[in-house]
């Protein structure tokens, strides 16, 4: 199983590392050697506010991001499942935000089409009253996060579309032959039946949003302030600047503790609710 | 009974109403997702003069004169994305094809056990480890290094593509398998001969995704690449300058860098669907 091997040498000794340095005072800016200094790197991450501050915004942006991104896709699937002309056209349109380089995604949101003097959305937005809003500066959080949705829902689309798809037809024309509204055929056929796909999608985008870091650098550079500093921006500053090692690696030791806690909790969430679902039916 | 079919009419007329109205819906969700990108295209090939105007301007006469600024200087990141994204995905392919065969095809004891460890990786959030990486890198003198980014993205694409590639091969009838055994064919007889033919779909969606997922990345090139390795999302932060008008370049160099991913996706599209939803239902 070279696989294996593979993956337990290059994923996990970073974290064993980082478990290790996270028991040490090491700053590469300092020529002391690093040494042993036990738990209080630990004491630091739980008492410091701008880390708390971090996790709490790292929460906000994954969940909201990928929930609305789940909302839309459904809409979306929805949308597309049915026949009208030009429908593959109009899907090529909606997947092309996934496909967009993150990086150039959030360079060109914040210039070409967020900027308060030149921007695109502000003269969109003019005939309903809107003049040269800083939408970076009035409301940074959101601006991040609906980059963060509008590179995301493609994703949720395309897989909540192929749930869609393998749907068998014929449970849907007995549905309609039984009289069933086109509203309680979907919430008691459809979404059932769509559970894995949503599942795997709400799996898929917190992992990767989670690690979100490429809007708020580009976007924001964590601020105003430390208004959208998330946690992987947040770590990046205390490595890049601070040269802290021992305490971005204490820090990311309960940030991955924390991860494992809501992806179990989440998971066990879903399970729970869809079981409920299936119960009451 | 008898009379419904003879006046279908206003039915047939409501339902061609709804259809369109439906696919009118659509098309403005489809065409405002996707204006970003068409506003990005556009304004690579303004003229610097032309993408900084209020209003914004629709109507110019394109220049090609950005795009050659952008070529003229991206040269070596280029290279640097294309061989950490090809190296990774191949990588990433010869490895995941037998381990998705020991989790599958014929599995090992313990394989559940495997395979959720694989996932479970994946759920590690990479930027917790980033500074001990560095002191890795340094001490290993790969800091700044392709190798390193070839190294990382395949780890960092690994458990997706385990996965992937896992339930395609569950999707293999199983009496093709006997017929191969009878016929005396050894395990790599087996995979070579009579699975990867069948999985070849697939493997291309999940190279794919592996593809996409390198092309893009910047988190880990910018903490651990410089100028040796530097990839192309560092070209484009590279592109904004401190001062001056820049928008149209930017705008140029973010086409550019995206531009490969998009058409290979476009064209891809069905396969990629397919691909991520895979791992759905098995």
């Amino acid at each position: 199983m070279p696989a294996l091997i593979y993956v337990v040498v290059v994923t996990q000794i970073p974290f064993l590392v980082t478990l290790w340095y996270s028991f040490q005072s090491y700053f590469f800016d300092v020529p002391a050697p690093a040494h042993f200094i036990g738990l209080s790197n630990y004491t630091t991450v739980f008492t410091n506010a701008a880390f708390r501050g971090s996790l709490v915004r790292s929460v906000v942006m994954t969940a909201s991001s990928v929930i609305v991104a789940m909302l839309l896709g459904i809409a979306f699937a929805v949308l597309l499942d049915r026949k009208f002309l030009g429908r593959g056209v109009v899907r090529t349109l909606i997947i092309t935000p996934f496909l967009v380089m993150p990086a150039a995604a959030a360079l060109v949101w914040a210039g070409p089409m967020l900027d308060p003097n030149f921007g695109l959305l502000n003269y969109l937005l003019e005939p309903f009253g809107v003049h040269h809003v800083a939408w970076l500066s009035a409301d940074p959080l959101v601006s991040v996060i609906a980059v963060m949705i509008w590179q995301w829902t493609p994703f949720m689309t395309l897989i909540v579309l192929a749930g869609l798809q393998g749907q068998p037809p014929d449970t849907l024309e007995a549905a309609k032959v039984d009289g069933a509204g086109a509203l309680a055929t979907f919430r008691e056929l459809t979404l059932p039946h769509l559970r894995p796909y949503i599942e795997l999608g709400i799996l898929l985008g917190s992992i990767y949003l989670v690690n979100a870091f490429d809007a708020v650098r580009l976007m924001t550079n964590g601020g105003p302030g430390t208004s959208t500093t998330n946690l992987p921006f947040y770590l990046y500053q205390q490595v890049n600047f601070a040269f802290n090692v021992g305490g971005a690696a204490a820090a990311g030791v309960v940030t991955v503790i924390l991860t494992i806690i809501i992806a179990t909790f989440a998971l066990r969430m879903f399970a729970r609710v869809f079981q409920f679902e299936e119960a009451a039916r | 009974m008898t009379a419904a079919p003879l006046q279908p009419g206003p039915h047939r007329l409501r339902e061609m109403a709804g259809r369109m109205s439906w696919g009118i819906v659509a098309w403005v969700v489809g065409l405002a997702f996707f204006l970003p990108v068409l506003w990005m295209v556009l304004t690579a090939f303004k003229p610097e003069s032309a993408a900084e105007t209020w209003p914004p301007q629709f109507i110019f006469t394109p220049t090609l004169s950005e795009f050659r600024l952008v070529f003229s200087g991206m040269g070596p990141f280029l290279t640097h994305s294309v061989i950490a994204t090809v190296g990774s995905t191949i990588v990433v392919v010869l490895l995941a094809v037998p381990a998705s065969y020991a989790l599958s095809v014929h599995p090992v004891k313990h394989w559940r056990d495997g395979l959720f460890f694989f996932i479970s990786t994946k759920m590690l959030p990479i930027v917790a480890a980033i500074g001990p990486l560095y002191v890795i890198a340094l001490h290993l003198h790969l800091l700044d290094s392709i190798w390193l980014l070839i190294i990382l993205y395949t780890a960092m694409n690994l458990p997706l593509a385990i996965w992937m590639i896992r339930s395609f091969m569950l999707e293999v009838p199983g009496e093709l398998l006997e017929a191969a055994r009878l016929d005396g064919a050894g395990r790599i007889r087996e995979i070579t001969g009579v699975i990867l033919p069948v999985i070849s779909p697939g493997l291309v969606s999940t190279a794919l995704i592996c593809v996409i997922f390198a092309w893009n990345e910047l988190f880990l090139a910018l903490n651990l690449t410089v100028t040796n390795a530097a990839t192309m999302p560092m070209f484009l932060i590279s592109s904004v300058p401190q001062e001056g008008l820049y928008i149209a370049h930017l705008s140029a160099a973010a086409t550019v860098a995206s531009v490969p991913v998009i058409l290979v996706g476009w064209i891809a599209q069905r396969s990629l669907v397919r691909g991520l939803s895979m791992g759905a239902i098995k």
